[in-house]
């Protein structure tokens, strides 16, 4: 037995459940029925469809909020990142696991428990009123959506940035300071620039699920808030639009791939320095 | 000092929706802000939910399954993977790799024109393929890098000394790597207790898993059930993860 036969299987199995549903999407999404009964033609229409006025507002709309929460979990994971690295090595290892435990978390949970905080009648309003402040809708706004983003993948930033901050070379900050380098000049000078892989890979963590995430803008953003992913899902379980659906799942996917490369090529070891899979 | 702080802050807004949750599923009233008192009502109701139950049972039955499945042929791909001509092997992994970096719900809607495609039923059967097709993948990932790592060797001279190449591997090569194998099959079984979105576009005909069941009721508004399974499933997985770690740490010291 040639143990490579091992795979030849497999190869069958990933050509038809994932090639082959793929090139089902492509093409579906370059045609559309003929005028007669089951003959179909090709069609730019459901591209072209996805750049109108109504859904191109959908898609601007969605780079916006993963933007507004990547960058948010930036402004907060960085401090936090740095923050640990100079706590003792034993705190380090249960800070860690402590930020790694809600990740175990099923995101729809983490999403519902915001949901019963951001309510009308929720802890959040209780908490207003009990200082005599303005009741506050924020439940199925932008903002409760960037929040449930933000809480769901702020690990994900701090995660890759921490890692980063501990490989800086203890030596190269002493011969720093040995320099004359204030700690200030040593951070913006040496540590902050030895960071920036973590923070690429933070950031693609973070941005990429947010892009293409249907369950906090849905549970979060409520009815009326659409990104992508849930256009997506209403082409499909709605109105049956396949071809639409696949035109604009095809979007999504061009759309990451261009960020990936992006990525990789501002910093091309930030993908495979195996911080993490990307998480979704 | 700030340090500190700046920690503070970032674990209560990291775990107070979740105390805050777990709290209030003890409420005795619907609200979920008022303390009206000490109560398990919602957690009986929670557990005379039939639906529930099913859900339950369902998720427990795919993932056991899923993992089962994908691990083993997870195992044995990533075994004949690695002695592929370089051309096949870049092949077999760029493929592989697709479903990993895929948004999830691009992977979940190619898997549903796949079924519908095929004519198939949309059910238990749908669900657990689809769980089984994310799955090995990771198991893959995890155990082919411990095999590049492998003193080649040992299992040739396994074959030298008599032994059947289905021997060899089962005898010196997957002993090797059972660590990665068992990485491989703990991360298939928590994704698939913790799928939505897949799930979600691939079950149907009443089979239901616990997080769809959630999002319907998500969907509908707050409800304290919601608040009582979700405090039973943060009881069980705290109590995983810290057992878990707890063992690691105690296998790093020994």
């Amino acid at each position: 037995m040639d143990t490579k036969k091992l795979s030849y299987p497999y190869l069958v199995w990933i050509t038809l459940t994932i090639l082959v549903p793929m090139l089902l999407i492509f093409l579906y999404s370059i045609i559309e029925p003929g005028p007669e009964p089951l003959t179909f033609q090709f069609s730019l229409a459901h591209y072209l469809r996805a750049l109108d006025g109504l859904h191109l507002q959908v898609l601007w709309g969605s780079f916006v909020i993963a933007l507004a929460s990547t960058a948010a979990c930036l402004l907060i994971g960085y401090p936090a990142a740095w923050f640990i690295s100079r706590l003792r090595a034993r705190s380090q290892s249960q800070v860690i696991l402590l930020l790694m435990m809600p990740m175990w978390i099923n995101m729809l949970l983490r999403s519902y428990a915001w949901m019963t905080i951001l309510s009308r009648n929720g802890i959040l309003n209780s908490v207003l009123a009990f200082f005599g402040l303005p009741e506050q809708n924020l439940l199925y706004t932008d903002f409760a959506v960037i929040l449930g983003m933000v809480y769901n993948f702020l690990p994900f930033m701090i995660l890759p940035i921490y890692t980063a901050i501990l490989k800086v070379d203890a030596n190269l900050v002493d011969a720093a300071r040995d320099l004359g380098a204030s700690p200030g000049e040593t951070f913006l000078k040496v540590i902050f620039p030895l960071s920036i892989p973590g923070i690429i890979t933070g950031i693609t963590m973070v941005f990429l699920p947010s892009m293409s995430s249907f369950v906090i803008p849905q549970l979060l953003g409520g009815g009326q808030f659409l990104m992508i992913g849930n256009l997506i899902e209403r082409q499909y379980l709605l109105t049956g639009n396949w071809h639409f659906g696949s035109a604009l799942a095809m979007l999504l996917m061009a759309f990451i791939l261009l960020s990936v490369w992006l990525m990789k090529r501002f910093d091309p070891k930030s993908m495979d320095s195996g911080e993490g899979v990307i998480p979704w | 000092m700030v340090k500190k702080l700046y920690l503070g802050l970032l674990f209560f807004f990291l775990y107070a929706p979740i105390i805050v949750l777990m709290v209030f599923s003890f409420n005795e009233s619907r609200s979920g802000t008022v303390w009206t008192g000490f109560s398990l009502t919602w957690y009986e109701e929670l557990f005379r939910d039939r639906r529930m139950q099913d859900a339950f049972r369902y998720t427990l039955l795919v993932a056991v399954i899923s993992t089962a499945v994908s691990t083993f042929i997870g195992t044995f791909t990533a075994i004949g993977i690695q002695k592929l001509r370089p051309k096949w092997q870049a092949f077999a992994l760029n493929v592989n790799y697709f479903p990993v970096i895929n948004p999830e719900i691009v992977t979940a809607i190619s898997l549903m024109m796949l079924y519908r495609s095929l004519r198939l039923d949309f059910g238990f059967a749908t669900m657990l393929m689809s769980h089984i097709m994310f799955s090995i993948p990771y198991v893959i990932l995890a155990v082919l890098p411990r095999l590049y790592a492998l003193d080649k060797n040992l299992a040739e001279a396994a074959q030298d000394l008599g032994a059947t190449p289905w021997q060899a591997i089962v005898k010196v090569i997957i002993p090797q790597i059972r660590p990665s194998i068992f990485t491989g099959a703990l991360m298939a079984f928590t994704m698939s207790l913790d799928d939505f979105v897949i799930s979600f576009f691939n079950s149907g005909g009443g089979v239901t898993n616990l997080s769809i069941e959630i999002y319907a009721m998500a969907r509908r508004g707050i409800r304290p059930t919601v608040n009582a399974l979700a405090t039973l499933m943060v009881a069980v997985i705290f109590t995983v993860v810290l057992i878990a770690n707890r063992i690691s740490i105690r296998k790093a010291k020994s």
